[in-house]
């Protein structure tokens, strides 16, 4: 080792299986030493999979793995690390309770003492080396999103890894962080180190990479040259045939208003604002899109509407009709229970499908009956309807399962989010929430999500959707409602915008695109 | 009233002596990310095997016709002791960390098992002996109160600070060492943690199940020394029937009390060993001496209760305690 | 190229989460595990210089043999079994009550203190009845202190509900020293119960046996037809569900640590007024902590902790008689059912996992 050699990694005819499921078939893998190679494939294609190999996470069925030219086993993570391997995941791997140095420095061989000095001094010595800023006996508790991403970064580059994988490494932030962090990794690739990045990202993968692997389905499909592709053959490459990625959008006459939210301000768990004078109104008969970094309120909005999570200030008002009668309800500070109880339809589908929205262990039909086992009289459960409905969703979603009494959990995760989806849209809401619907499903599984929330449009439904790609987001929403740190920033009409304004609404909150807010709030209350 | 307090002061140490040995045990083991709540047993299993080594051995030389030597009688019960709480420990590790096992379940089948092998163990070498087992005035001698020269004369503090029998030494030392292993060592810094996120301490490259088996098995081990100060010392070198009966799960507690912290573990030792032995000292009319017995369990419970209002990161218990880890889950 | 996958050192077994097991062949790994625990057991009587076939049907003779060990067998399986199904209303919610001792022995207590007291007052049946109520009441509450601070602070319930159970004890050792001491006795003790209050007893033993198998049925209905016993298993599964789906969480955990507690206070009473006549720091005996075994080992089907409780009375029960027989310690009852507990825990990964040696093939059924 230590000679160089043309090529960083190689990974030939690599199969991993877990149980029933083939996750990687007979792969193979080339890194030259000093590129940047981008691994492509969708969500489920296999690509962590195969990186976990490589970081010593997997152990792999069958194959070969060459580093720097020598044949490898890699049993373990020190094994990886040995050969100069650093994996950045996408979940942060970090010690809540430990400093950012102590986390940097966990694992490695050394004296028998820590001196936290030292090593303070030599992390920080290294983040100035390459501009991040940090403080190395900050608690990994008290950091922010990217912080940890520092702290992750430094922490591979601190073992003097020269073969470096980044999983996902962009979903966490704007397009402006991304732009920095692409900066980063071309240094260091001019510093010789060969890098690996995992995305789905396809303009992600021509700004950034000089080649492009392939996977799909757990299966090689080829390596291009990134100067010599497009997005065309990319996706076409990723996906197995030609696809429009245009996303259908209906015209709807906007209907009547559902939902009206005013300066609704909630906490987070350290007592920081997490939703700040929040208002925006929701119209049947539309899709609202609600971007911004992960972390910027959405999961406490949508908590807090539906009744999960509690708020310090402003009101959440509810326009509908319940048998034909107008109802207006404020139905801030109503627990879920209380909410169906006034006769509110409003479905919401959660970011956490299987910790939230489901339950893992249960099978269809108890899972179906989740929202609605309270609304027979009497001490005993019924499943004879949701038993009759789980048939229906299984018919009409195409749910892939061996039957009703297969738990969910099992499912894969476009299913899944199918049972979930069904569910909620099967109560016939009137306002319908959906957080991340797309998050990890495959291509053909999105695009039958975004098909079942056009439908919903059509009916007149109130969609709010919480996405993450603007790409989709554009495409889909009819006003796009954007939110940094808490605030809203603006709502804006996707036709109006283009994709980097969205991106700097989402790391500002003034903007010149933020004149909808100011009418917004003004709306009238009657209640 | 001086001396009745440094009497309760010495009652305390040396009742709060197999407290400490028993936390220090359990916390090495929690810091892993084990709830072994099998330490009742572990310490009965030690407390036997600690009686029977010092005996056997006594039993071997005098029928050889030699005199037994109290140090090396000690040592055997101090390396048996060990080995047996270790044993306990290492069927708790093989079953959780190997097999995967409920931790909770498995800790109580610990106890009930080491419960079992304590008071089976200890009747019938009773049996056997004729009646009773009971080591020799040689062992009980190395047992007894250590005579320092210069220190153990100086006057008031001598008697309360140096003339203990050796094991508290060795239960005070035993702290400041995992004190300090937790603060100071690299090793103590990847066991913490392999308790608190053993999926990162995973991808880190630290051994989760080569940590887990040793934190496990070697606080084992301690949680039997702190049963055999409870055949040696407490019951003086007699095996008594349940003799450690409730000492376990009172070192339980103190875990809690001490908020997993060796060194607040050495106070918070003493003043459950003088919670237990208080009644003899001090008799406060109208307050019926079992509510002593109650204090240590509710003051548990009072600071657990805190602990968890306060939602305190670090004073808590090992984030992953009480759950298995197993890397290819899916 | 494919011919050399053996250049790949793979680690010399590994192990993989296998699809579901034809119950059939679960139970096989189970019956083998078993007959394992016994080998084991049998190992350590070899030790001991008996033969371990006599030991073990003296054993089954002990528990079984006749009328009164029968009755005594079943007398140590009703307090097991009514713990077990109390304890896995908690752990199906996967609230981990190990205090079932303490709710023993506070259920002892509070019958014992109309028990003990009005006797003379009442009639048998109101008196049995208060009892009752009263076991049930104050199991209940002890259940319910842990379940509030956990529904309110996200307090430790293993730590709390083990605590729980010195206390009790500790009180109730103060009862014996102090206020219920018994009149004229010489070392702490708490009077009988007056014969004409204890319990009617059916075909030899109190009827608590026959509440017991109702409380199998009823148990039963509750976890898997009704909407409380729903709630409870979305409550274990996942408390973000349970609140997505507008369960109160908080309120479901007070209910069900209340009937879990209630029904270990009911249990303290059954052994007060129908087996031990007196409160002693015995009354729960490791009860509280057994039954947690027997609940989980039937994976908390009422009808399997039927099941596994006479076992394990048999075991007790069958201890005594190798003792007087072989001169073997009874205490080796608690050392078999450990080793026995350690096999049927065991064996449990065999079932979820399968292992794989290097260099031998998946095959999928």
């Amino acid at each position: 080792m230590g000679g160089t050699s043309e090529y960083a990694v190689k990974m030939h005819h690599v199969t991993k299986t877990f149980g029933k499921v083939v996750a990687n078939k007979d792969v193979n893998l080339e890194l030259k030493t000093g590129e940047i190679l981008a691994l492509l494939g969708e969500n489920g294609s296999g690509k962590t999979t195969l990186m976990n190999m490589l970081s010593g996470i997997y152990f792999p069925d069958h194959g070969e793995i060459f580093v720097k030219g020598q044949e490898v086993t890699i049993r373990s993570p020190k094994d990886s690390f040995a050969l100069g391997i650093g994996m950045i995941h996408q979940h942060f791997k970090l010690v809540d309770v430990l400093t950012a140095a102590e986390n940097i420095v966990l694992g490695l061989d050394g004296k028998a003492t820590v001196n936290r000095k030292e090593i303070n001094r030599k992390v920080a010595e290294l983040a100035k080396r390459y501009g991040f800023e940090m403080d190395p006996a900050k608690k990994v508790y008290n950091m922010s999103v990217s912080e940890k991403q520092t702290v992750e970064i430094l922490k591979v580059l601190y073992k003097g890894a020269d073969i470096l994988i980044l999983d996902e490494p962009t979903a966490v932030l704007t397009p402006q962080e991304t732009d920095k962090l692409f900066a980063v990794l071309r240094n260091m690739k001019k510093d010789g180190k060969s890098i690996i990045i995992i995305t789905h990202k396809l303009n992600e993968v021509l700004a950034i990479s000089d080649r492009v692997a392939i996977l799909r389905k757990g299966e090689y499909i080829g390596v291009v040259n990134t100067a010599e592709t497009d997005q065309a053959q990319l996706t076409e490459m990723m996906v197995g045939r030609p696809v429009s990625l245009e996303i259908e959008r209906p015209k709807v006459e906007r209907g009547e208003k559902r939902l009206q939210v005013i300066d609704l301000t909630c906490l987070n768990g350290d007592g920081v604002k997490a939703l700040d004078n929040v208002s925006f109104d929701a119209y049947g008969g539309e899709i609202l899109g609600v971007a911004g970094i992960a972390g910027s309120g959405q999961k406490e909005l949508c908590e807090v509407i539906a009744g999960l999570y509690p708020s310090i200030g402003g009101s959440v008002l509810y326009l509908g009709e319940h048998n034909g009668i107008p109802v207006q309800e404020r139905i801030l500070g109503l627990k879920p229970d209380e909410i169906v109880k006034k006769g509110i339809s409003m479905a919401f589908v959660p970011e956490d499908r299987l910790g939230m929205g489901l339950v893992a262990g249960m099978d269809m039909t108890d899972n179906v009956m989740l929202r609605s086992y309270k609304s027979k009289k009497g001490i005993f459960v019924d499943r004879k309807a949701p038993k009759e409905l789980a048939e229906k969703l299984i018919d009409e979603l195409e749910i892939v399962t061996p039957g009703v009494d297969t738990p969910v959990g099992r499912l894969s995760g476009g299913n899944v989010q199918k049972v979930l989806l069904g569910r909620e849209i099967a109560c016939q809401p009137s306002v319908l929430i959906v957080a991340y619907p797309v998050r990890g499903l495959d291509i053909n599984s999105s695009y039958r999500i975004y098909d079942l929330l056009n439908e919903q449009k059509k009916r007149g439904v109130a969609v709010i959707f919480i996405g993450e790609d603007l790409d989709v987001l554009m495409q889909l929403s009819d006003r796009i409602m954007v939110m940094c740190g808490g605030k809203v920033s603006g709502i804006v009409d996707p036709h109006e915008v283009t994709k980097e304004d969205i991106g700097l609404m989402m790391i500002h909150t003034e903007h010149p695109f933020a004149k909808d807010k100011k009418e917004d709030e003004k709306g009238e209350v009657t209640a | 009233m001086l001396s009745t307090l440094n009497g309760l002061f010495i009652a305390a140490v040396l009742a709060g002596t197999p407290l400490l040995l028993g936390a220090l045990g359990e916390i090495l083991t929690e810091k892993a990310g084990n709830l072994n709540l099998g330490v009742e047993g572990m310490m009965f299993m030690g407390a036997i095997t600690g009686l029977a080594g010092s005996y056997y051995y006594e039993q071997a030389v005098i029928a050889g016709g030699g005199s037994p030597n109290g140090i090396l009688s000690a040592a055997i019960a101090l390396v048996t002791s060990f080995i047996a709480g270790a044993g306990g420990a290492l069927i708790y590790s093989f079953l959780t960390i190997t097999l995967r096992a409920n931790q909770n379940v498995t800790g109580l089948t610990l106890t009930i098992f080491g419960t079992g092998f304590g008071n089976f163990f200890g009747e019938y070498i009773g049996q056997q002996a004729g009646g009773y087992v009971a080591v020799t005035d040689v062992t009980k001698k190395a047992f007894s109160g250590l005579n320092i020269p210069v220190l153990s004369d100086i006057p008031v503090l001598g008697p309360l600070l140096f003339r203990y029998n050796w094991l508290v030494y060795f239960a005070i030392i035993a702290a400041i060492i995992m004190a300090w292993f937790f603060s100071k060592s690299r090793v103590g810094l990847n066991l913490r943690a392999v308790g608190e996120d053993p999926a990162t301490a995973d991808a880190a490259g630290i051994n989760i199940t080569l940590y887990k088996y040793l934190a496990t098995v070697i606080g084992g081990g301690i949680c039997g020394i702190g049963g055999m100060y409870m055949s040696m010392v407490t019951t003086s070198g007699v095996w008594v029937h349940d003799c450690v009966s409730g000492y376990g799960w009172l070192a339980v507690a103190l875990v809690i009390f001490a908020t997993w912290s060796p060194a607040r573990g050495m106070i918070v030792a003493l003043i459950f060993g003088g919670l237990t032995i208080m009644r003899m000292y001090i008799n406060i009319p109208g307050l019926p001496a079992q509510i002593y017995d109650m204090v240590p369990y509710v003051a548990t419970i009072i600071v657990l209760v805190v602990t968890s209002m306060r939602q305190s990161k670090e004073h808590a218990q090992p984030k992953s305690c009480g759950l298995n880890y197993f890397r290819e889950e899916r | 190229m494919s011919s050399h996958g053996t250049q790949t050192k793979e680690p010399l077994i590994r192990m993989v989460k296998r699809d579901t097991m034809p119950q059939r062949k679960a139970w096989g790994i189970r019956a083998i595990a078993f007959i394992l625990s016994l080998v084991t057991g049998g190992i350590v009587i070899l030790m001991l210089g008996h033969n371990p076939f006599y030991v073990y049907i003296s054993m089954v003779k002990g528990a079984w043999g006749s009328s009164t060990v029968i009755h005594e067998t079943i007398k140590l399986a009703v307090p097991l079994l009514i713990t077990a199904i109390g304890i896995s209303f908690a752990f199906k919610m996967k609230f981990w009550n190990i205090g079932g001792e303490g709710q023993i022995l506070v259920g002892a207590v509070a019958a014992g203190a109309f028990g003990l007291f009005t006797a003379h007052i009442f009639p048998k049946l109101p008196l049995v009845l208060l009892m009752m109520l009263a076991s049930i009441v104050a199991g209940g509450i002890y259940g319910l202190l842990p379940a509030v601070c956990k529904a309110k602070w996200g307090t430790n319930e293993t730590l709390f509900t083990l605590m729980l159970n010195y206390i009790a004890l500790a009180f109730i050792k103060y009862l014996m020293n102090g206020p219920w001491k018994a009149k004229g006795s010489s070392y702490p003790k708490i009077d009988m119960l007056v014969p004409g209050a204890r319990l009617t007893k059916v075909l030899g033993v109190h009827w608590g046996w026959i509440l017991a198998l109702i409380l199998v049925v009823l148990a039963y209905i509750y976890f898997n037809k009704t909407k409380q016993g729903y709630e409870i298993a979305v409550v274990g599964e996942s408390n973000n569900t349970a609140r997505y789906a507008g369960i109160n969480v908080g309120r479901v955990f007070r209910r069900t640590m209340f009937l879990s507690g209630a029904l270990c206070g009911l249990v303290g009473m059954l052994q007060f007024a129908g087996a031990d006549y007196t409160i002693t720091e015995g009354t729960a005996g490791g009860v509280g902590f057994t039954a947690i075994t027997v609940a989980w080992l039937a994976k908390m089907n009422p009808f399997g902790m039927l099941v596994v409780s006479v076992f394990i009375a048999m075991l007790e029960r069958g201890a005594n008689a190798i003792q007087t027989q072989f001169k073997i310690p009874a205490s080796a009852s608690d050392l078999l059912i450990g080793i026995i507990l350690f096999f049927m825990l065991g064996c449990e990964f065999f079932i979820t996992y399968k292992l794989i040696r290097r260099g031998k093939e998946e095959h999928h059924a």
